[in-house]
């Protein structure tokens, strides 16, 4: 599957890169370049040879994990995805661990509470949630919260100033942890503010989601004969939904995750424009700016290959927690 | 004379009569699904009379007026102004007939595109169904934004773009969604009663399979024209779709959001726009689904 998805994704966009006008080897060369420099530029980067031949020479480097150079850093596209991953891994994990946590619990409070006034304001928020630009609640936010109120810090992951007098030690890139893990408290605090506004908006669709399937899947598990059998005997209300209704709706939500997880992803490409992150999101945008074709595919590989690294593991761990399948 | 007639009708048409009336009666008491109905379809009025309602026409492409730049919400200005001096209220009116375009022709691209591949493979099975069954596999494990942003980079930015892009990511959906319906019809009796009957492979695929898959691509669609309105205002947002000096909500959005703090009409109503969009064809798509249901139909029968 892994091998499909990269082979569609990596043919689709060189065919479309290299059918579609506009000519990298200008850009790269510089907007004063002689014809003599842009034909240096495309011998530079192997536009010179014909397309099939540059199609092999591009799997071949693929495998060899160089996914070739950046034509606006001028760096390999390798060395730049390393850079701006931990951002994205870092603002994705949050967001993902808070949706999961609140989805679930507002999903069984809006299950037990079917058609009552919980039942109602978790569809309102899941029908509001999912039609909200995710940009735009990003702007307003920053508007109330970071102007208005001054609560928050709007912008970047940490503050300049105390990056100057402490300045954080990369471990994992994660400024959360990295913080954290080398004792840096004022680091971590300033790290933490800005993290909050980032999170919540990119929280907000995916929570929605995440708390309607919730939902869905605790009714058709109260639903079930052996519920209501737990029930006939006369169990605690308070037993019955947290020891068995709970644990068999939990199994599917697993698979629930691994969706939530592509929202999120796609989600933060947005969410981290908004709130200058410097993610793959940002890194992107500036790419499309150079029609920075390696980088584009570079960062839609890595993307696609974790998307579906993480259904993976999402599949081996339904599989596992559910009895009831064995490969 | 007439009235024999009237009286015909109605007994010849009693079934349908009451089915019509019923499927009345169940708007009536969707009030979600009246909103839904309510905002799309003044939705459709604004785009179709745009040019002729808003106030200020000049406004909705390229025009300057230094006099009035970036003046706050007034009478004479309901959003404000932009920065070019241009009424915000009439570029976002005008906004509704590129972004209902947007999404009008983005799902239809997107559906037809999938009923075809869809149900030839749902209907002949075998090698077709394996390759076809395989490509949707690949597109819907890529998150769908991002695919969309890496098609729409590398075509380069334009809306007709986008709008390609969008498309070429949302048609696996419906060939999934088509492909389920056709297996599933497929072993109806009555298709296999046209069969035994010796109607031909094209006359099953379009008097049967086809009119009964239907319903849910209907609702899909209906929801989907919001999300593909979504979906190209962020990537007008990230520079990828329409280009200035459109009237597009997301562009209107990235380029108010240099003049944040104290300009927040700039950003704020487009998005609202956007929002008000995406909301009704959510609900309408969600009323839709309940009224062409028949399970539903019917258990809101028995409640009656």
């Amino acid at each position: 599957m892994l091998v499909l998805v990269v082979l569609i994704v990596v043919t689709v966009t060189f065919v479309l890169s290299h059918v579609i006008p506009g000519d990298p080897a200008r850009l790269y060369a510089g907007p004063h370049a002689r014809f003599e420099q842009i034909e240096k530029a495309r011998t530079e980067l192997g536009l010179d040879k014909p397309l099939w031949e540059q199609y092999a020479i591009y799997w071949i480097r693929l495998f060899s994990g160089d996914l070739g150079m950046s034509i606006h850093s001028r760096r390999p596209v390798t060395e730049d995805l390393m850079d701006y991953f931990p951002a994205t891994v870092e603002l994705t994990t949050v967001s993902m661990t808070l949706t999961v946590i609140i989805g679930i619990l507002l999903g069984i409070v809006s299950a037990l509470h079917k058609d009552e006034a919980p039942d109602h304001a978790s569809r309102l928020y899941a029908l509001t949630g999912v039609a909200m630009p995710v940009f735009w609640l990003g702007i307003l936010a920053q508007l109330f919260i970071g102007y208005t109120l001054g609560l928050l810090p709007i912008s970047g992951r940490v503050d300049a100033m105390i990056e100057l007098i402490y300045p954080t030690r990369r471990i994992t890139g994660l400024f959360l942890v990295d913080s954290l893990i080398t004792g840096n408290i004022p680091a971590f605090i300033s790290a933490l503010s800005h993290i909050i506004l980032p999170t919540l908006t990119l929280s907000f669709a995916t929570l929605a989601v995440v708390s309607r399937m919730m939902r869905a899947l605790m009714l058709e598990v109260l639903d079930q004969d052996y519920i209501r059998t737990a029930k006939s005997l006369g169990l605690p209300d308070r037993l019955v939904v947290y020891k068995y209704a709970l644990r068999n709706a939990l199994i599917p939500v697993v698979t629930v995750i691994g969706l939530a997880f592509g929202y999120s992803l796609g989600g933060a490409f947005l969410v981290e424009t908004v709130f200058d992150w410097p993610g793959l999101g940002r890194y992107t945008t500036d790419s499309i700016v150079t029609l920075d074709y390696p980088a584009i595919l570079g960062v839609v590989i890595l993307t696609s290959m974790v998307y579906v690294l993480v259904n993976l593991v999402v599949d081996v761990l339904y599989a596992y927690l559910n009895p009831r399948i064995r490969y | 004379m007439a009235i024999k007639i009237v009286k015909d009708f109605k007994s010849e048409h009693q079934a349908e009569l009451n089915e019509l009336s019923f499927t009345l009666h169940m708007i009536k008491h969707s009030p979600l699904t009246i909103l839904g109905v309510g905002i799309v379809s003044t939705l459709v009025m604004l785009a179709i009379f745009a040019p002729y309602i808003i106030p200020y026409a000049e406004d909705a492409y390229l025009s300057i007026h230094p006099e009035r730049k970036l003046m706050p919400v007034s009478f004479e200005h309901l959003f404000g102004t932009d920065d070019m001096g241009r009424d915000l209220f009439s570029r976002s009116i005008y906004g509704t007939r590129i972004s209902l375009q947007v999404g009008v022709v983005v799902i239809l691209v997107a559906a037809i595109v999938g009923v075809v591949l869809g149900g030839v493979s749902g209907y002949f099975g075998g090698v077709i169904d394996e390759a076809i069954m395989r490509i949707t596999d690949a597109f819907l494990s890529i998150p769908s934004l991002i695919l969309a942003l890496a098609v729409a980079a590398t075509l380069g930015p334009g809306l007709n773009n986008a709008m390609a892009a969008i498309a070429v990511t949302w048609w696996p959906w419906y060939a999934r969604l088509v492909r389920g319906q056709v297996l599933q019809i497929k072993q109806e009796l009555y298709v296999e009663a046209a069969r035994a009957m010796g109607g031909g492979k094209l006359y099953i695929i379009f008097k049967h399979i086809m009119p009964n898959s239907l319903a849910p691509i209907v609702v899909n669609a209906s929801m989907d024209v919001g999300y593909a309105i979504l979906t190209a205002a962020a990537l007008s947002f990230l520079g990828l779709g329409a280009q200035p000096p459109a009237p597009e909500w997301g562009l209107m959005i990235s380029t108010g959001r240099k003049y944040m703090p104290t300009r927040w009409w700039y950003t704020t109503f487009p998005g609202l726009m956007i929002f008000v969009s995406v909301l009704g064809f959510n609900l309408l798509g969600d009323g839709l689904r309940d009224l062409l249901d028949p399970r539903i139909r019917r258990k809101g029968r028995v409640k009656r």
